[in-house]
């Protein structure tokens, strides 16, 4: 089978984030779905830390450390963009006005609940961040993720055995072999990568998919 | 006539005691008021809460006040950063007692101390870990998890521009939790960038109230020089 690389996975995501829509990019790797937004779609992007209408990095030595992401990078403000404070960001967060966020993951269970805060194990230091707001708070939370961990275990499971971020959040998968949906109903697969059978992805993940819903 | 300004950081947190709880603005270095803690850790008072999205990286800041040992306990929600050593080493020592936070129940926490609630219900945080032992509810089919205000005696915000009243306003994402935590503690101390004469700062854009500011210190800027009229 052909897996798509991360930039592609990045690009597939984009395609599927509409005009006019308020979106939160988690930090790592789906901070790059930013980089494959179309240029002919206005998309307001929001920063937890206090900003909608987020641009680009700066160029060096345009650094504002003041003009940061979630992630404490420099970023820039697009013409039109505006500043607030944490809580009315987490009021657009929590308060279902994020059409989308985008966010990794650890664990999806095919109930759509999310595991991307903690690994559970004993010694880490824990952290959460804005992580537990954006799983729950969001209209659509698309993850983005290898389907497989490096030693083949699949990500998309049955049921979370790391401790959960969110209970039944996540509505799309978008992975380096397919998209899938996961929610109330179960897993079911949107496209699989070409070389990918329906019976292979099944064997490889131990998951149960649900036929797609025809569409009304 | 009222003049909220203090000369100097010192002066500003001069009456802080031991045990003290003491909210810290920023976002990572963005919006953290530095020289006034750095006044806290001049100042030597010890045994204390510190309610801050991060826990401190590097040397400086919240580091240089856990470094020093002031902190028994810290409230975040991201702790674990680039060099945040200082808070690591001390809180897997057993030292440093933590209480993590998710980031937008701590937003929501200090907005309701601030706003004189009892308690709220949010979403966030149900079915997880950070929600254990905590009474939850089912309102209108979604549940929910009780969550207590955090109350502090001291708020130490940085703003861009103050005035003697103690009107603020910030500089892009560095405003964060300032005006929140400003709503929040006993006493809300603001270092500035400049300090500015009243009605400079043009009333619409007013960010945060004076209301909720106790002191104003103006840091490491020239005033304002204002045309003669």
């Amino acid at each position: 089978m052909q897996r798509m690389s991360r930039e592609a996975i990045a690009q597939r995501v984009a395609q599927d984030i509409p005009e006019g829509a308020y979106v939160n990019l988690g930090i790592g790797a789906p901070t790059k779905v930013a980089d494959f937004l179309p240029p002919d779609r206005e998309i307001f992007l929001h920063s937890e830390n206090g900003i909608l209408g987020m641009g680009p990095a700066p160029m060096a030595g345009q650094e504002d450390w003041d003009l940061i992401n979630a992630g404490k990078q420099p970023v820039t403000l697009l013409t039109g963009g505006c500043f607030f404070h944490h809580g009315d960001s987490f009021t657009m967060m929590r308060g279902g006005h994020i059409d989308i966020c985008v966010l990794g993951a650890f664990q999806v269970s095919v109930h759509g609940d999310l595991a991307n805060w903690h690994t559970g194990a004993a010694d880490a230091v824990p952290a959460v961040g804005g992580a537990m707001d954006l799983a729950i708070g969001a209209k659509r939370v698309f993850v983005m993720m290898d389907l497989f961990t490096k030693s083949g275990e699949s990500k998309l499971v049955q049921r979370c055995t790391y401790p959960l971020t969110g209970i039944a959040c996540v509505s799309r998968i978008y992975s380096d072999v397919g998209v899938f949906d996961v929610g109330p109903g179960g897993a079911s697969v949107v496209e699989l990568v070409p070389g990918l059978s329906r019976e292979e992805l099944a064997r490889l993940t131990g998951v149960a998919f649900v036929p797609e819903p025809v569409a009304a | 006539m009222i003049d909220k300004s203090v000369t100097s950081a010192m002066e500003a947190i001069a009456d802080l005691q031991d045990g003290a709880a003491i909210m810290i603005s920023g976002f990572g270095d963005a919006g953290a008021p530095a020289e006034l803690i750095q006044a806290v850790v001049d100042h030597g008072a010890t045994n204390l809460t510190v309610i801050s999205n991060n826990a401190g990286s590097g040397e400086i800041g919240i580091a240089a006040l856990i470094k020093a040992g002031r902190v028994r306990k810290v409230v975040c929600s991201f702790p674990r950063m680039a060099a945040s050593h200082h808070f690591e080493q001390r809180y897997r020592s057993g030292e440093l007692e933590l209480e993590l936070v998710p980031q937008g129940n701590l937003a929501a926490r200090i907005q309701a101390a601030g706003s004189g609630l009892g308690a709220i219900y949010t979403p966030t945080g149900f079915g997880t870990l950070l929600a254990q032992g905590k009474e939850t509810r089912n309102i209108d089919g979604r549940d929910y998890v009780l969550e207590y205000p955090i109350h502090a005696d001291f708020a130490l915000i940085k703003a861009e521009r103050g005035d003697r009243w103690g009107n603020l306003v910030y500089r892009k994402a560095a405003r964060n939790f300032g005006p929140i935590m400003a709503m929040a503690a006993k006493c809300t101390v603001a270092q500035v960038g400049h300090m500015v004469p009243l009605g400079e700062i043009d009333p619409e854009t007013v960010v945060t109230p004076g209301i909720f500011v106790k002191r104003v210190v103006q840091i490491g800027a020239a005033p304002v020089v204002v045309a003669a009229a």
